[in-house]
């Protein structure tokens, strides 16, 4: 039996270690956190919000990138948000034991974790090579196709929260389930899906690889779906790879844009389910 | 009482003088019931009486199948794949163990309240607005009025009346249970299933709850599974004595707790197990 001594060596050796690693972390966070702000925002005037991009030299923004990125967004959520609420909520209130319901957990932890470039090749061979052309519905898509396993997986993990107590009162009353899951089931479970929601927006927000096959980027302002469409991430990955000084200060500026919308919907999120508990 | 205000209650069987308990006309019948967990036999053979408009305990040591024949009464194992009853179980001369009866009709007529307070995420109003909706399409007025009657049947009426419209989650443990047996009279059951209502709740509540349940059999049958035997001797009529999936005996409550037929069931009360 090792002596007091010992066992109190060995207990501050790991402390030290583990906090040694907190702060290397912490640290490396914040070192890019310092990067971003220091390079993004001396970049980040007015004109990043109002001016298109423009050729090198002259004074450009990103105003065609945010608006892509926002449509391209709001489309995927549109169309992941219910598919992947509706498949949670059948794992979790119908498709215990059942062999859909484990083929679909299944499948759906894998595309949790499928890199997002074979998401992109897939609506690529699907649906960009068929109707000729890179396109804002093929970036809506593909994004959508990431935002569903999100989803699908915060709100399953939800509703398994909701005591089963709660869902057999509701049946008491003579509810049917379509009216329990309504009015019962999600409405004790809304902060937590509110927040994958938000988190899968986050996720998306980020994304490159999908879009890099799929709405291609543009260097003018369109809203037409079915043209290519510019969005932030594509955008960064452009221009910080250029020789032109202007053209990678905007890089900075995009990514310092994506990155604080991600703290801010990561913020939202936990300041929502904070104060529903 | 007040069936003024509900004038579809059956009062058919309101003797006035209140006789032998076990003479009360029967509300459910139990007709050689089998019921399965899988392969799990878990009630045997049960044949028993639910007289109406009185209050029946279900008592017995843990696993002996009293709270598994409550759920059978509101067939709150159809939720449940797996489980599965044989056997009658008659409710006014129907069987609503067969799979032809709706359970939600089978639910409205048969409420339950559980263990613990399981009060829904909304607000007092809402909690019991809910399952009247399902049922009934009221005014605003006439829902108002059932929202005050069904509080005031449960005894707190007092203690709401002035938040209504808050959340009930912000409710005591016993409040919330109450309201509970309120969402439950609200839409107007004949009778009511009660799972252990006080174990989760300190002595006042439970003694403002044994009392309500006093109240509420005028208007209601009710079933009550408990494992507080002075619980039972206190709110029950009748009482019946579970042993490992079987129907031991069943007698007036006074009875059972002085002079009991059963070998098992005089060891149970007086504590040799269980």
């Amino acid at each position: 039996m090792a002596s007091l001594a010992a066992r109190r060596a060995k207990d501050t050796t790991v402390k030290v270690i583990s906090t040694a690693f907190a702060v290397l972390a912490i640290f490396l966070l914040g070192w890019i956190l310092w990067t971003l702000l220091s390079r993004g925002l001396p970049a980040l005037g007015l004109n990043v919000f109002t001016e298109v991009t423009k050729p090198p030299g002259q004074q450009g923004g990103l105003l065609n990138a945010i608006v892509g990125s926002l449509i391209q967004i709001g489309i995927a959520m549109v169309i992941g948000g219910p598919i992947g609420i509706f498949c949670g909520t059948f794992l979790a209130e119908n498709g215990k034991g059942t062999k859909i319901g484990a083929a679909a957990r299944f499948v759906n932890d894998i595309l949790l974790s499928a890199p997002s470039i074979l998401v992109g090749l897939f609506i690529y061979t699907l649906l960009v090579v068929p109707f000729g052309g890179f396109s804002g519905w093929a970036g809506s898509l593909a994004l959508a196709i990431l935002v569903i396993p999100v989803i699908v997986r915060t709100t399953e993990d939800m509703l398994n929260l909701v005591p089963v107590g709660l869902r057999e009162a509701a049946f008491a009353l003579g509810a049917p389930q379509w009216k329990v899951v309504m009015f019962i089931t999600w409405r004790a479970a809304r902060a937590g899906i509110v927040t994958g929601i938000l988190l899968a927006i986050a996720r998306a927000a980020g994304e490159t690889a999908p879009l890099l096959f799929t709405s291609l980027g543009n260097n003018a302002l369109s809203t037409d779906l079915s043209k290519p469409m510019a969005s932030l991430p594509i955008a960064i990955y452009q221009f910080a790879g250029s020789p032109f000084d202007d053209w990678v200060s905007l890089a900075w500026a995009g990514a310092l844009l994506i990155t604080v919308g991600v703290l801010v919907l990561n913020v939202a999120s936990r300041l929502f389910l904070a104060r529903s508990h | 009482m007040t069936s003024a205000v509900d004038p579809t209650f059956n009062i058919s069987s309101s003797v006035s003088a209140r006789p032998d308990a076990l003479a009360a006309p029967a509300k459910i019948k139990v007709e050689n019931l089998q019921f399965y967990y899988g392969s799990n036999h878990a009630l045997r053979n049960i044949n028993f009486h639910v007289p109406e408009k009185r209050v029946t305990a279900m008592i017995g040591p843990s696993g002996c199948g009293k709270s598994t024949l409550l759920r059978v009464f509101n067939r709150m194992y159809d939720l449940y794949p797996g489980q599965r009853a044989e056997g009658a179980v008659l409710y006014d001369g129907v069987n609503i163990v067969g799979k032809e009866l709706d359970s939600t009709i089978v639910r409205t007529r048969i409420g339950m309240v559980f263990q613990k307070p399981t009060p829904f995420p909304m607000t007092i109003y809402d909690n019991i607005a809910f399952g009247v909706k399902l049922h009934e399409k009221l005014t605003k007025a006439q829902m108002d009025e059932r929202v005050e009657w069904c509080l005031r049947k449960a005894a707190i009426w007092d203690e709401t009346k002035d938040r209504l419209h808050t959340s009930a989650l912000g409710m005591s443990g016993g409040q919330q249970q109450r309201l509970c047996i309120a969402r439950t009279i609200a839409v107007r059951p004949e009778v009511i299933l009660l799972d252990e209502p006080t174990s989760a709740l300190d002595p006042i509540s439970t003694s403002k709850i044994e009392d309500l349940i006093d109240e509420l059999k005028q208007d209601f049958t009710i079933v009550i599974v408990t494992h507080n035997m002075q619980q039972a001797a206190r709110c029950a009529d009748i009482t019946a004595f579970f042993y490992l999936g079987e129907l031991i005996e069943v007698a007036p409550s006074d009875v059972i707790f002085t002079n009991p037929k059963e070998i098992k069931t005089r060891d149970y009360i007086t504590g040799r197990f269980g």
